[in-house]
């Protein structure tokens, strides 16, 4: 039973492979394997299309806005979850309803602001760094949940020996915390990756498609239009995007369970 | 985790969902109550701050008066220099921002605002002077709408911060002065810098949060929610035209019963409950009988198949999406003419051809049994962890009782898993309201539907995916986009709010530590 169900799970994954390798050009292929086996999709890949470029430009973005991001929710977290101040209620409950709006909603008005702020290049990887950042302190509710279940009296008892509270922070609660630390860089990491709706309002009118992320890039090459020449390049685009990160969660995946259920059951 | 028998729930044998509708109600019998409470402490908290603010005006000797009228002038007086300078800084700022920006764009805001009518005094227009060059009579730029409202809202943002910044320098100085008559020193600058990394640390790790999240989340909201209450879409685009100020009148439209609008809106609306109700429960069930698979004694390699399953979340979205939209591609729509291979061995077994993408209903089963795929593996694993934490004795007495698999299932498993992840499953449904991927990948809302069209919806759309598709491309509409987004909201809050309610986690918060 248990066999016949991953075996089925894993279908479309196996299909997405092997049809990175078929010879044959078009979208529809007749059968699951294809007739005859080739790499010239892949080199067609990396020689005939901007996907390198996209390749670098989605990591570097996915570093930069996974180091910002992760900074402000340990950040958020942390002061939340420790210290007692008279705006914290407050802002944790205007963050909660902030939360319920739906992220795209304001798109239109902070496309408006980075117009303004960066008038020459606000089609840039700029603009999306800023937009996968700068919510960022809105997702700070499981690394609380996390700093919650850290004994307080760890806390206290450095205090009393007269360290102050960055410290206790940098020096006590952060080794402590690897695997929220852990879970936060995964989860930050792979969202620029997996991201199509911010990409596609801010990138989609650049002219130079080497601009454009990974997710857009290959979102394109199904279109209409561009199916027939294009599938099996996007298979083999899929394969060189899915393997690494599938590899990098599959590697963490301990950490990334850890905090879906702890997040979960504390609601 | 919370052992949920450990609380103090006195045991009453309702079912979980009756459980939830009873604490919901009670929080909205009680709302009204707990608000006017809250509002006369709101009340007479503010009314102590007024009168604190006049009593240390009349008390305060030269240097205090006078700076409630320039700030800072009396940290400088009692030696609190850095402090007194920023203070006097920040005043100069604040008149400058006004007198050369904010003010022009804050009269502008409001001054239809409570009427009605357009945002702005000057629509684009063209002069009586011809531009031999352009071939074309001149044209003059008049006032951006958008501008307006999206600096108005800033402008009352920074109105609000002066002035609370205002009544601080104003106590501060007070206290100040007391100070100084028993004979104390203020704290100097660098004290003060030092005090950043101890007991005002959470200024030092929110400030930048802080303000990411005001100039790129409840600046542009802001201006999205007011946008709900305008006149904005492609026929009012601006710099070219003028919006107005129309009130609720959006509102009206889309929940109206006769138009073609509140029907489309209807429609996706129902569509959008049913999807996150199937999908939620669909993925939660199975995910849970997966977990009860996997979690058997004696099935061997546990951690191989699990990993297995979580293959599918690990593989980006956009991926696994698109490739399952390929396969289940009609290719014409009619038998014989190929299409994705899903699409292709349903037609070689059963001689049907799978009308994915062309009929609404088809669409739609396709959507929700793919979303299993998708949804299953995380709810197993989510399911897995909490299994394991069920008291064993529990099962081992219904054992002893000769108890059915499906009867310890149904009476053991099932009310614990929904006793534990009620928060979640609600969490989930909301997240499924705004599940954009699954629906944009998988079928880009489509098949399309001559009764949605002219509103710019297709037949699998949800809210999310109408509204992205109203703030984007030929027939924008933001003020409708607006619209759906704050009804998404209140959805959204309403359900929470029951979660909230029953959520230990913020009840019990100082417990746990």
């Amino acid at each position: 039973m248990l066999t016949v169900l991953s075996v089925l799970w894993l279908i479309p994954l196996f299909y997405l492979l092997v049809q990175s390798f078929r010879g044959e050009p078009g979208a529809w292929s007749p059968t699951f394997f294809p007739r005859t086996w080739t790499l010239d999709n892949y080199r067609r890949l990396f020689t005939e299309t901007d996907f390198p470029r996209w390749y670098g430009n989605t990591l570097l973005i996915a570093v930069v806005s996974c180091a910002i991001t992760t900074l402000f929710v340990l950040a958020v977290s942390y002061a939340f979850s420790r210290i007692r101040f008279p705006a914290r209620k407050p802002l944790m409950n205007v963050m909660l309803i902030l939360g319920m709006f739906p992220g795209f909603m304001s798109m239109s008005a902070v496309y408006f602001l980075l117009k303004i702020l960066l008038p020459n290049n606000y089609q840039s990887h700029v603009s999306l760094i800023i937009v996968y950042s700068a919510g960022a302190a809105l997702s700070y509710y499981i690394a609380k949940g996390f700093f919650d279940t850290v004994p307080k009296s760890l806390d206290e008892a450095a205090r009393m020996d007269g360290a102050s509270r960055a410290l206790v922070f940098r020096r006590i609660i952060l080794p402590l915390s690897k695997p929220i630390i852990i879970y936060t860089v995964l989860i930050n990491f792979i969202a620029p990756w997996c991201d199509y709706i911010f990409v596609s309002y801010i990138l989609s009118g650049v002219p130079d498609t080497g601009m454009y992320t990974v997710s857009l890039g290959m979102f394109r090459w199904l279109e209409r239009e561009m199916v027939q020449q294009y599938f099996t390049t996007f298979c083999a685009a899929a394969v060189v995007v899915a393997v690494p990160i599938t590899l990098l969660f599959m590697w963490l995946q301990k950490y990334y369970v850890q905090g879906v259920t702890g997040g979960a059951v504390k609601g | 985790m919370n052992n949920p028998t450990n609380q103090n729930f006195p045991y009453v044998p309702q079912s979980p969902l009756v459980r939830l509708g009873r604490s919901f109600i009670a929080t909205l019998k009680a709302a009204p109550q707990k608000a006017a409470s809250r509002a006369t402490g709101v009340f007479h908290s503010a009314a102590a701050k007024v009168r604190g603010f006049f009593k240390s005006f009349a008390d305060g000797d030269a240097a205090t008066k006078a700076s409630y009228l320039i700030m800072g002038l009396g940290h400088l007086r009692r030696g609190q220099i850095a402090r007194g300078v920023i203070y006097l800084l920040l005043q100069v700022l604040f008149i400058l921002y006004m007198v050369t920006f904010g003010g022009r764009f804050l009269g502008m805001f409001f001054e239809n605002f409570f009427t009605g009518g357009n945002v702005g005094r000057v629509e684009t227009h063209i002069s009586g002077e011809w531009d031999p060059e352009l071939g074309e009579y001149v044209k003059i730029a008049g006032d951006n709408s958008f501008h307006i409202v999206l600096y108005g809202i800033l402008t009352v943002f920074v109105v609000l911060f002066f002035v609370l910044t205002y009544l601080r320098s104003v106590r501060e100085s007070y206290a100040l002065e007391q100070a100084a008559i028993i004979g104390r020193r203020p704290d100097g600058i660098r004290k003060d810098i030092a005090l950043l990394s101890d007991s005002k640390f959470h200024v030092t790790l929110l400030s930048l949060p802080m303000v990411g999240l005001f100039f790129f989340t409840i600046i542009p909201l802001a201006t999205m929610i007011l946008i709900a209450f305008t006149s904005y879409d492609a026929n009012h685009e601006v710099p070219e035209h003028l919006f107005q100020w129309v009130g609720f009148q959006n509102f009206g439209d889309m929940l109206s019963g006769g138009s073609s609008l509140g029907a489309t809106f209807r429609r996706v609306l129902i569509w959008t409950l049913t999807w996150a109700f199937f999908s939620t429960f669909t993925n939660y069930f199975i995910g849970m009988l997966l977990a009860l698979l996997i979690n058997k004694k004696g099935i061997r390699l546990k951690k191989l198949y699990r990993t297995l399953f979580v293959a599918t979340i690990a593989v980006p979205q956009f991926v696994s999406l698109l490739i399952l939209s390929k396969m289940l591609d009609t290719g014409g729509g009619t038998l014989g003419s190929g299409g994705g291979i899903i699409t292709q061995l349903i037609e070689n077994v059963f001689g049907y051809h799978l009308q994915f993408g062309l009929d609404i209903l088809t669409t739609r089963i396709c959507i929700i049994l793919v979303n299993l795929w998708i949804g299953v593996p995380y709810s197993m694993l989510l399911c897995s962890g909490i299994l394991m934490n069920i008291p064993e004795d529990l099962y081992e007495s219904a054992r002893i009782d000769r108890t059915g698999p499906v009867r310890r299932f149904l009476k053991i498993t099932l009310p614990y898993m929904l006793f534990v992840t009620g928060p979640y499953l609600i969490t989930q449904f909301i997240g499924n309201l705004n599940n954009f991927n699954v629906i944009f990948l998988l079928s880009g809302g489509g098949p399309g539907d001559l009764s949605l069209y002219t509103n710019g919806a297709k037949g699998t759309d949800l809210l999310i995916t109408w509204l992205y598709k109203l703030s984007l491309g030929a027939d924008r509409n933001y003020k409708l986009a607006s619209v759906i987004g704050i009804l998404v909201f209140l959805i959204s809050a309403i359900l929470s709010l029951v979660v909230y309610n029953r959520s230990s986690a913020v009840k019990g918060e100082e417990h746990f530590q």
